[in-house]
């Protein structure tokens, strides 16, 4: 058995090294990568996937370390992949979620890596993705997903989670902030934290009073519910939701969702794959230097040149 | 396909003490050396240092302690590693360990001790030359 195979077979037994081994190949791209996601595939797809996302210090963390505790409890099984920011200006990162959790780390039950986002937009870092094949392959019944601290924008994780809790706190904006765009729009639960501070009732009420706007009538109506991630206090509630929130996808939902995440995930595999083909093929005859040249002397703009080098290709 | 490796840290507190500062500052240079640095966060027992090792995957673990129990708790984390076969991570450590304990620190394996003190240059440039070599 080669050494990918070993790693795969180590992963499908929930063998903890052999789960760390691979996922660091993933994260770094490493040329097995892709091989041993294709090994895993086929054993995936059982576990439920929850994205956690919110504003920096909105009590993700906390939040996350007391749904590890009540899942276990249950007899769950749990991963979480952690994601934090990559600094733009050094490629180094500090990864601190797991802080909050690491009474769970000599839990056999639970799997818990810190992930720096390595500079991609949205909120998660490129591998997240397969990471959480990974963990659903292990056999963890749930995985955890934390996104970076979220402002508005950072909305990849709807492309990963079946279930998203977008977790809030008292006093970070009023109803024009509901209103707005992004995250707002995708979460399927709503926890205002901090529930114990002043306020917490006005920024339930700002979220309600925007979930009332919503003209879509069919569907999941997302919950909005007060919890205190510190003291554990709302956090039953909390999973029941996202068992109901389960239910309704198994009732045709998660079929349709399925085949939209795995169409997005075809097309941005195609894309990926042609552009890096094409943009090595350009380098290695030497015409991406000379574009690149003209581009620079406003000769051409880049999206004509994108076009003139597609209509070459097409004719080749 | 860009192949993208990081030199990836783990800075632990091990035992009962609850001054992170020096960690934190560590944590920090490090970080601004391009790496990806875990931190454990306070009051760790050296099963929980092992295993948070062994699951974020690392290069590298950077023991913290001002508490004066580094020579019963730093042997337990290596021999630890040693048994789940992770000899080749890297291990240093930094806090107020005296002069007389650091020869027996070394015979077990951690490869540098750090004292108050020491620029962070001097910390990176040592993690850089000896973080384990990845083909």
């Amino acid at each position: 058995m080669g050494q990918i195979e070993q790693l795969a077979k180590g992963v499908l037994q929930g063998n903890r090294r052999s789960i760390a081994k691979t996922i660091t190949l993933i994260e770094n791209n490493e040329p097995e990568a892709q091989k041993i996601v294709s090994m895993l595939f086929q054993k995936t797809g059982k576990a439920h996937v929850i994205g956690v996302t919110g504003p920096t210090g909105s009590g993700k963390s906390t939040l996350i370390e007391k749904m590890i505790r009540e899942l276990r409890k249950r007899g769950k099984t749990v991963g979480v992949v952690a994601v934090d920011p990559t600094s733009p200006f050094t490629g180094g990162a500090f990864l601190g979620d797991r802080v909050r959790m690491q009474e769970h780390s000599t839990d056999e039950g639970v799997f818990i890596r810190s992930m720096a986002n390595r500079n991609a937009p949205g909120g998660l870092a490129k591998a997240t993705k397969d990471v959480i094949r990974v963990l659903d392959a292990s056999g963890k019944d749930i995985v955890i997903v934390e996104t970076v601290g979220a402002g508005q924008s950072e909305v990849e994780i709807v492309k990963v989670a079946h279930t998203i809790v977008v977790v809030l706190a008292p006093g970070l904006g009023d109803d024009i902030q509901a209103i707005k765009a992004g995250i707002m729009e995708i979460g399927d639960i709503f926890a205002v934290n901090k529930a114990d501070r002043q306020n917490a009732n006005k920024a339930i009420s700002d979220i309600q009073a925007m979930l009332e706007m919503n003209t879509e009538k069919t569907g999941w109506k997302p919950s909005v519910l007060k919890i205190t991630a510190l003291t554990g206090e709302g956090i039953a509630e909390l999973l029941a939701i996202i068992k109901e929130h389960k239910q309704y996808l198994k009732m045709g939902a998660l079929e349709a969702n399925r085949k939209e995440k795995a169409e997005t995930e075809l097309s941005e595999a195609i894309k990926q794959k042609i552009a890096e083909s094409i943009i090595e093929d350009l380098k290695r005859k030497g015409e991406w230097e000379k574009i690149t040249e003209k581009i620079l002397t406003r000769e051409i703009d880049p999206y004509s040149a994108a076009d003139m080098l597609l209509k070459k290709k097409k004719r080749n | 396909m860009i192949v993208q490796r990081k030199i990836r840290v783990l800075i632990a507190k091990p035992g009962l003490d609850s001054h992170d500062r020096g960690a934190k500052i560590v944590a920090r240079a490090l970080r601004d050396a391009g790496m990806e640095v875990i931190y454990t966060g306070l009051r760790q027992t050296p099963e929980q240092i092992v295993e948070t090792a062994l699951q974020e995957d690392v290069d590298v673990i950077g023991l913290s302690i001002l508490s004066g129990a580094h020579t019963t708790l730093f042997p337990k984390i290596m021999k630890s590693l040693k048994g789940k076969g992770m000899s080749d991570v890297l291990v240093f450590a930094g806090g107020i360990i005296p002069q007389e304990d650091v020869l027996a620190l070394k015979k077990i394996g951690i490869k540098e001790i750090f004292g108050p003190g020491t620029p962070t240059g001097v910390l990176v440039e040592f993690v850089q030359e000896n973080a384990r070599k990845k083909e």
